[in-house]
């Protein structure tokens, strides 16, 4: 198999030396073997045990050094022409990653769940601009109903809980669903619509529906779109108990996961920073009052990459989207946005000005961080949602609930 | 620079499972029996030896420590879990808690022989109760400015001075104490504190009980006049306190009594709330599980850092830090969410009084074993900074 292999050259070159090893550790047992051998397949026995023994996820491994090759944000903060996106995008689809949860008999890698997670926390961490998450979520979606996934870049839809795709007799789409990120640099979108029988999974060509300008606070294209009659590529019935809220769950859990990541590399650019800038003739990092800022970040980080990874860790184990999975991802969503807002502001408090000029990299983490509180549930939307699932257990199950965890 | 953080995903295993249901079962059993009531978390004769006693003959109190000292050579995730079950039910478990989490371990790690085969398995019975001596008047967090001297004599040490807020004092067998025995040199503040073992019973040793704002007379002040310490009751290098006192608080800092000591409100609020409330009151109570959820994960996690042999003091110190703001605020959010509950409501008055109580013991939580701001010391320092 060529992908992956790619990457390995470009995995040779130092990584990004983050100081920060928050670790998300993934349990080894979600690994699923057949991973090791598909990656690994192609590339010889010696070097495919030197790269197991050095490394526990070679798939997050191979994302983060096309990142710190490709997507280094000062580079790209001082492009404005976005010709950055189109060798990133390259080397991401020459490694596979873009169909990481696509079997590989669909064309994709058939990387194991937990792996793929790693890679969505890591495109938080380097504030990744282009579809990379949302074409994983895509292909990953469209495998639930066994859709062979197209190449080049996708989406997802729907992405709020409160809209809705519905699909006729005529098997055609009707539907206007809001905040679609990329929808307008998409090549297909994945659905999730409902009909009076229940659930199915569609792949659309993008070009068949109507796609309104839009980008959301992280200038990422975020965009309205309309399916007015749209006939589908492929329809295939959802399997038992897949619905729309599945996908808000698989999609809350990674931009919980972007948020973790990206408060991650909030935590380590402002501790750099600080160790840095000198004020009133010392660095700021020896003010207490900047430190107590700082541990009150990273308590924030910690709390986000354990509640996301907590989700995610949930999710690579259960065979479906069960109240268990309900719980951690949406627990998740409402912890880590309540993470991005706290930890964003103290990110620029530290910084200062300098934080909130646009020469400065600190915006591209702090308002995707910010704008990806708003995908897949709203924080407010996931705690009503939680609030009322608990109630209805009652007071006395509560605890047994939180402890089952 | 290199702020190393892990929280490693951890779960509690099987076996922990089936012991949970065996302390609830048993709890269950005392509540029914009159022991203890769950719902008076402010009861103020919350000491009861007969209770410790029965939960030692559990074979719950020790539960790591070696068998050959009477302890179970069980893990840390399961005492974890037995903890949360007693914080969770408002079990007394004051008699023997301070003993079991800190006092035995370092008697473990320090203590001779005979000290350890005398005093370990009577913990382990839940017969002893531990008071821990840092405080002193005027240096509370700052353990360096500690003044109460033990000074050689003959066969032992002699302890003049004062220590303060130490718990349970009134009741205490013994007291791990931090008495300066050199002053600090130049370049180390942290030289010349010695860690003993104080018999309470010892002439000398005056227990003055200080009310607290809560009600509750749980705080002391100890007087100490030349009381007598025999030298095996020096527990470790003499004059290098410091940096045994440091390690103890990991355990001290990231258990579930750090985040779990006014939870009662949040399940009378779910009650107060009924089975179908309101938006506001639904997205009330979402946010807070949502964020006790995340707590204990984090919690869960030193838990099993601490099990697997790592010293996880900075992520304990977060731990804390986060749990002891969140146990501080939760009385005032649930006042916020139960405004709008009718009074006539059946357990408002239950409500009322458990937040009357929280409410009152909130502002002790971010101070009782290391201030927010000592903590965030030393997350700074584990970031780097200092």
């Amino acid at each position: 198999m060529k992908r992956f292999r790619a990457s390995m050259r470009i995995r040779q070159r130092p990584a990004m030396s983050s100081s920060l090893v928050i670790a998300s550790a993934f349990p080894h047992h979600a690994r699923n073997k057949n991973d090791i051998r598909i990656l690994h397949s192609g590339i010889s026995n010696t070097e495919a045990g030197g790269v197991v023994a050095e490394s526990e996820n070679i798939v997050a491994e191979t994302a983060e050094c096309i990142f710190a090759d490709l997507a280094d944000a000062q580079t790209i903060n001082r492009d404005k022409s976005n010709h950055w996106k189109t060798p990133l995008w390259s080397a991401l689809d020459d490694a596979g990653l873009p169909l990481s949860w696509v079997p590989e008999a669909c064309g994709g890698a058939g990387v194991s769940l937990a792996e793929g997670f790693s890679v969505v926390q890591s495109a938080g961490k380097f504030a990744v601009a282009v579809p990379l998450v949302e074409t994983m979520l895509a292909g990953w979606l469209l495998s639930q109903a066994e859709i062979p996934s197209p190449s080049g870049k996708m989406t997802v839809a729907p992405v709020r809980p409160q809209d809705r795709i519905s699909i006729d007799a005529n098997k055609t789409l009707t539907g206007r669903v809001r905040g679609v990120s990329y929808g307008a640099d998409a090549e297909h979108i994945a659905v999730v619509a409902v009909s009076t029988n229940g659930s199915v999974i569609a792949l659309v060509d993008a070009s068949a529906c109507h796609i309104d300008a839009g980008e959301n606070l992280g200038h990422d294209a975020s965009n309205s779109v309309t399916f007015n009659n749209v006939k589908p590529l492929t329809i295939k019935p959802a399997p038992s108990g897949f619905t729309p809220r599945s996908l808000m769950l698989m999609g809350a859990t990674l931009r919980s996961l972007q948020i973790a990541g990206a408060l991650e590399a909030l935590l380590d650019i402002s501790v750099r920073y600080s160790n840095e800038r000198v004020a009133f003739e010392k660095k700021i990092s020896k003010f207490q009052a900047v430190q107590h800022n700082l541990a009150k970040l990273a308590g924030e980080v910690a709390a986000a990459v354990t509640a996301a990874g907590s989700a995610a860790d949930t999710i690579a184990n259960s065979s479906s989207f069960d109240d268990a999975v309900f719980f951690e991802a949406a627990s998740a969503k409402i912890r880590c946005a309540e993470a991005a807002e706290k930890g964003t502001a103290i990110a620029h408090q530290v910084h200062g000005a300098i934080g909130f000029s646009m020469e400065h990299i600190l915006h591209r983490y702090t308002l995707r961080a910010l704008a990806w509180r708003d995908d897949f549930g709203h924080e407010s939307y996931w705690a009503t949602e939680l609030g009322r699932f608990v109630a209805a257990r009652g007071a006395d199950e509560l605890w047994p609930l939180v402890a089952s965890r | 620079m290199t702020a190393a953080l892990r929280f490693d995903q951890i779960r509690l295993p099987p076996e922990c499972e089936a012991l949970r249901h065996e302390v609830r079962e048993f709890l269950r059993e005392e509540i029914a029996a009159g022991t203890f009531d769950p719902d008076e978390p402010q009861r103020e004769d919350s000491d009861i030896p007969e209770f410790s006693r029965r939960v030692g003959e559990r074979g719950w109190i020790g539960m790591t420590w070696p068998k050959r000292y009477g302890g179970h050579e069980r893990t840390f995730l399961e005492r974890y879990v037995v903890t949360e079950e007693m914080r969770v039910a408002n079990a007394p478990t004051r008699r023997f808690f301070v003993a079991d989490r800190q006092s035995g371990p370092v008697l473990l790690k320090y203590a001779n022989e005979r000290i350890k085969m005398d005093i370990l398995p009577r913990i382990c019975r839940g017969e002893v109760c531990f008071a821990i001596g840092m405080s002193e008047p005027n240096s509370g967090s700052d353990l360096f400015a500690a003044k109460t001297k033990a000074t050689k004599t003959d066969g032992g040490w002699l302890i003049n001075g004062t220590k303060v807020w130490t718990t349970s004092a009134h009741i205490a067998d013994y007291m791990l104490g931090i008495f300066r025995t050199s002053p600090p040199t130049a370049d180390n503040r942290r030289h010349g504190l010695t860690q003993f073992l104080v018999d309470m019973k010892t002439p000398g040793i005056k227990v003055n009980p200080i009310a607290q704002i809560s009600g509750l007379k749980e705080f002391n002040e100890v007087v100490f006049e030349d009381a007598f310490v025999p030298d095996d009751h020096a527990l470790g290098e003499i004059d290098g306190a410091w940096k045994q006192a440091t390690s103890e608080l990991a355990y001290e800092r990231s258990g579930p009594e750090r985040f779990l000591e006014t939870y009662y409100v949040l399940t009378e609020l779910v009650r107060a709330l009924g089975n179908n409330p309101d938006t506001r009151g639904a997205e009330g109570i979402g946010r807070l599980v949502a964020q006790l959820h995340t707590m204990r994960r984090m919690s869960v996690s030193v838990a099993g850092m601490l099990q697997a042999g790592k010293e996880p003091v900075v992520e304990a110190s977060i731990v804390k830090d986060i749990g002891t703001i969140w146990e501080q605020q939760l009385p005032h959010r649930v006042r916020d969410l139960a405004a709008f509950v009718d009074s006539d409501t059946a357990n408002h008055h239950t409500l009322e009084e458990q937040l009357a109580f929280a409410t009152k013991i909130a502002p002790k939580l971010t101070i009782q074993g290391g201030t927010t701001e000592v903590l965030r010391g030393i997350i700074a320092r584990g970031l780097g900074l200092r």
